[in-house]
């Protein structure tokens, strides 16, 4: 290895090392706060890091990875929804937990797994990367020990990314057979020779779909989503819902652009039903559910539905308009389970949606942190979500599905209802009972607040002038 | 920059009114007073001063906004923009005073909703960029929804979704085909851009235009409303405070009729044509079927809200019409039922505050204890039945005149629903001021807000009857130019974009000029 790939990895390896490091900080009875802190400090350099190696972009590192604009957007946006997460944990943990120190050394390896999809240009590199980010998964899902919901969680997620992962590898196994090679630009040029896709090989794509789709919780592999998310701790399911599922859809980006999906009826095919369905089956899910979790679980399904129509068409404005779908998702969610965060007491998340009853009344601050954050999720303009709508709604009728267009037109407006449910509670009359004031750890309480005053100015500031991030975005180009 | 003004001294002035409404609770309502009274001002004085031209644009403002996708923040205003314009900042006013009273908790958030409310709609009269347009017409439902959503009566959840999902999910069609218009017209000339005027006069094949025009049409018609999409409206209208009625009868049904003149017939003639029929025939349909509903309501504010969708019918028949004459009527129409049918609101609110029902049974013989609300109720009804002197004669009149010509039968039956509308104002009077005595408590009659409310009212209604000439004329370049795109006259059609870059182009103010690339 030369010393600009050494140069290039610094965020990978700034990641792996902090692991170690706090390890180390472990190992000498240091104390919450101090680790806390630390790795706060340590995602922040890894986060620099995204930025300063910019400048040799595109960078090949040969058969396994590839850094480009989008490989290094998805890297920094990924490790700057596990900063959040990181910032939110301390609360929530400290009170819940005896020693909640390991949980940060998880949270970095979790990071990694997920910033290593993100780069994969080869099947070896994204199994790697995704079984890195799976079993700090597991252990992360179950790490409030005390509560039956956490182990149910964990051990589901458990039996079910194992069982996914094996369709994975089978995928890409007879993947392998047909094409010969496993990296994904090579597979792009073995197919292209071939007029008609081959029997064996859709097959392998199909089961991979199968280990993907669990990943990112799209239709027919949502039904761990809402179990999950409801048995996670909230910061975990903050970090399942966009950190893990960053890196995911970077790579199947990647990989469908390097085989240039979009030639093939069958394929586009494929993703268009999964598509469909993912939306009209997450927002209608969500309709009945009490749980404000549950319900984000399911409208996590619905927009990785959306964020299938800009990808189907793989156009000019496809790699902007997911890029700044991501951006806007993941700040609007992070913000969103922020609050849940906040809201949390020792006994259980501020899961029930009873619990919003008129927040706005009591806490105004958090109430339109949340408040903004559902309407961005619904899409309304002045918001992210709207933008991200937008552009995703023009790169699909720029390739001309309309079908789709219309779908997520409806789909959406669905959705709506829920949303405007949170909402309508936080803002009802009817005086709740006593909320019982984080009283423990006023100086977190209050950055943590601040953080997410910080994020909802962002989608503000995302939805009324996008113009900066649209000319970032714009200058992207995936090798 | 008057135009961006008066937008950021409405959002600006309901930030305030948010902030310090945590302090005090009389100043939101001050300060939302003093902003609406700045904007109204300014816009008569600017009305003033452009009277004696006849330009076709009046001022116009343009900076970039997110120029990635062509998109500008483009606002300029012509005559019809003024008028609205200005009855956005008037009846505002009245919306302030109307609830001066009767909201007594969260005044702060609540005058930010109104004001956010009326900055939408005023950005939705100016906007001259798709987008943008978009972008206005969706930042009103939100801040509607809160007005309904909490400071409504019992019913008002149920109301609140259903006013935002109807109108969203007619708005998020809308903005599938200004995509779609978008890339049509980046497709064929090769720049992308989300101008109104750079789009006007694009060529789309004519199924396309279509399913374009459909798009555009459905937003504005559950707006207006036409049937069948009028169900979100009486409940809406019911359960909103009396500042949220009359902000929606007033204001928010003017939305659709301004975007169906402003944005559909323009930008798709063709198509427009070919949804005429239909479109008087579902107009007219209101027009009858809103009169019968609103004859059978007992609840007053329901009665009032069916009464809308009777004379938005008339909106609807005379816009596709397409005559001069009748658009004219359109222009009335919009203003005068906004004064007359927001002041029944009004006079619903009154008695809602004083007997707390809104129940016709439960009102009787209430002339003796109000005189003054009676005789303002008189003139409010009066003009509801389009008793000649006031300004909804004028209105209907001309519609029906334009109609005449264009399609006889729609006509004969929209001239029918005259009578239906007969009927039930006067129900309204016969049952809440005249008929026996109901309960014995003693009702004070009007006070001094109340008063000058509803006699600020009562002048525009009865200067409109008399002397409507400053509207019509004012209106008149608009609605010229929309009679020549129909008018059979195909160079107007294909020259349309021109002789608006002409007309701005002659423009006096040259600093804000429209400069035609």
């Amino acid at each position: 290895m030369s010393a600009s790939d050494f140069y290039a990895l610094s965020p990978l390896l700034l990641l792996a090392g902090s692991s170690v490091l706090i390890m180390l900080l472990i190992a000498v009875r240091l104390s919450h706060r101090i680790i806390q802190i630390s790795s706060l400090l340590l995602f922040a350099i890894s986060l620099y890091s995204t930025v300063f190696t910019a400048d040799i972009l595109p960078y090949r590192i040969p058969p396994l990875l590839i850094f480009d604009g989008f490989s290094s957007f998805i890297t920094a946006l990924i490790i700057f929804s596990s900063l959040v997460v990181n910032i939110l944990s301390y609360v929530y943990f400290d009170e819940k937990e005896e020693s909640p120190k390991e949980y940060y050394v998880l949270l970095f390896l979790c990071t990694l797994g997920s910033c290593v999809l993100a780069i994969s240009n080869h099947f070896v590199s994204l199994f790697l990367g995704l079984e890195i980010l799976t079993v700090g998964l597991y252990a992360l899902i179950a790490y409030l020990r005390g509560r039956n919901h956490s182990i149910e969680a964990g051990v589901k997620y458990l039996v079910l990314a194992a069982f996914s992962s094996a369709f994975l590898l089978f995928g890409m196994a007879l993947i392998y057979l047909e094409t010969g090679t496993m990296n994904f630009s090579e597979i792009g040029e073995r197919l292209r020779t071939v007029d008609n896709i081959p029997v064996i090989f859709i097959t392998g794509l199909g089961m991979m779909l199968v280990g993907v789709g669990f990943k990112l919780a799209i239709f027919p592999f949502h039904m761990w989503t809402a179990d999950i998310y409801q048995g996670s701790p909230a910061p975990v399911t903050a970090f399942i819902a966009t950190a893990s599922k960053g890196g995911m859809f970077a790579v199947l980006f990647r990989f469908f652009a390097s085989i240039q999906g979009f030639n093939f009826p069958e394929i586009i095919t494929i993703l268009s039903v999964v598509a469909i369905a993912s939306m009209l089956v997450g927002n209608l899910l969500a309709l009945r559910q009490n749980n404000v979790k549950r319900i984000l679980a399911y409208s996590s399904i619905a927009h990785f539905g959306y964020l299938f129509v800009a990808f189907i068409p793989r156009n000019a404005i496809s790699l902007e308009a997911i890029s700044f779908y991501l951006l806007s998702y993941f700040i609007t969610t992070l913000t969103a389970f922020g609050i849940v965060t906040l809201l949390s007491v020792r006994e259980t998340d501020a899961e029930d949606i009873g619990r919003y009853k008129a927040l706005f009344w009591q806490h105004p601050i958090l109430a339109c942190v949340l408040t903004a954050s559902m309407l961005s999720l619904a899409g309304i303009p002045l918001t992210a979500g709207f933008i991200g709508k937008f552009y995703v709604l023009a790169a699909g009728l720029q390739g001309g599905f309309w079908l789709l267009a219309i779908i997520l037109v409806l789909s959406s407006v669905i959705g709506l209802y829920y949303y405007l449910r949170i909402i309508t509670i936080m803002f009802s009359k009817e005086e709740h009972a006593e909320i019982i004031e984080k009283k423990a750890h006023p100086g977190f309480y209050v950055a943590s607040s601040a953080a997410l005053v910080i994020l909802t100015f962002v989608i503000l500031l995302l939805g009324i002038y996008p113009d900066a991030v649209i000319k970032l975005l714009g200058g992207f180009s995936m090798s | 920059m008057i135009l961006v003004w008066l937008i950021l001294i409405l959002m600006g002035g309901g930030l305030l009114a948010f902030m310090l409404g945590q302090w005090n609770k009389s100043l939101p309502r001050w300060i939302a007073l003093f902003t609406l009274f700045a904007g109204f001002l300014g816009l008569l004085s600017l009305w003033i001063e452009q009277y004696r031209f006849t330009n076709t644009w009046l001022v116009n403002y343009k900076t970039e906004w997110i120029p990635s996708f062509g998109i500008t923040f483009h606002l300029a205003i012509d005559g019809l923009s003024l008028i609205l314009l200005t009855l956005t900042f008037f009846i505002g006013i009245l919306s302030i005073l109307s609830s001066w009273s009767d909201i007594r908790d969260r005044v702060g958030f609540y005058h930010f909703n109104l004001l956010w409310i009326l900055a939408g709609i005023s950005g939705v009269f100016m906007a001259m960029d798709l987008f943008l347009f978009y972008f206005f017409w969706e930042v009103m439902l939100i801040p509607m929804y809160f007005l309904i959503g909490i400071w409504g009566s019992e019913n008002r959840v149920y109301a609140a979704y259903k006013f935002f999902i109807f109108t969203q999910a007619s708005g998020l069609l809308m903005l599938l085909a200004i995509l779609g218009l978008y890339f049509i017209h980046g497709n064929n000339t090769g720049t992308f851009t989300y101008n109104y005027f750079e789009l006007l006069g694009t060529v789309i094949p004519e199924g396309t235009a279509n399913w374009l025009i459909a798009g555009f049409l459905i937003a504005f018609i559950v707006k207006l409303p036409l049937i069948p999409f009028h169900s979100w409206l009486p409940d809406a209208h019911s359960e909103a405070p009396t500042a949220g009625s009359l902000i929606l009868a007033a204001l928010l049904l003017k939305t659709g009729a301004y975007g169906i003149m402003r944005f559909a017939l323009p930008l798709f003639p063709q198509a427009a044509i070919n949804f005429a029929p239909w479109l008087m025939l579902l107009g007219v349909l209101g027009i009858i079927y809103g009169a019968i509903l609103a004859y059978a309501q007992t609840d007053l504010k329901r009665l009032v809200a069916y009464t809308s969708v009777s004379h938005m019918g008339f909106v609807v028949v005379g816009i596709f019409a397409f005559s001069e004459l009748a658009l004219q009527g359109v222009v009335m129409q919009l203003i005068t039922h906004a004064i007359s049918t927001g002041a029944l609101f009004v006079i619903a609110g009154i008695l809602k505050e004083r007997l707390h029902t809104r129940d016709i049974s439960a009102m009787g013989g209430f002339w003796q204890q109000m005189p003054k609300l009676g005789v303002l109720s008189m003139v409010f009804t009066m003009a509801s039945l389009g008793l000649p002197g006031l300004g909804n004669f004028i209105a209907e009149l001309l519609i029906l005149l334009g109609a005449f010509r264009s399609n006889l039968w729609i006509t004969i039956f929209a001239t029918a629903g005259l009578v239906f509308s007969a009927i039930y104002s006067l129900r309204i009077m016969q049952k809440v001021f005249f008929g026996p005595k109901a309960g014995s408590a003693p009702i004070s009659d009007l006070n001094w807000r109340e008063l000058s409310i509803l006699t600020s009212l009562t002048i525009v209604i009865i200067w409109l009857g008399v002397y409507p000439q400053p509207v019509i004329h004012t209106a008149k370049p608009m609605v010229k130019y929309i009679e020549n795109i129909f008018s059979g006259d195909a160079s107007a059609v294909k020259n349309n974009k021109l002789l608006y870059q002409m007309k701005t182009a002659e423009q006096p103010n040259k600093k804000e000029t429209y400069v035609s690339k």
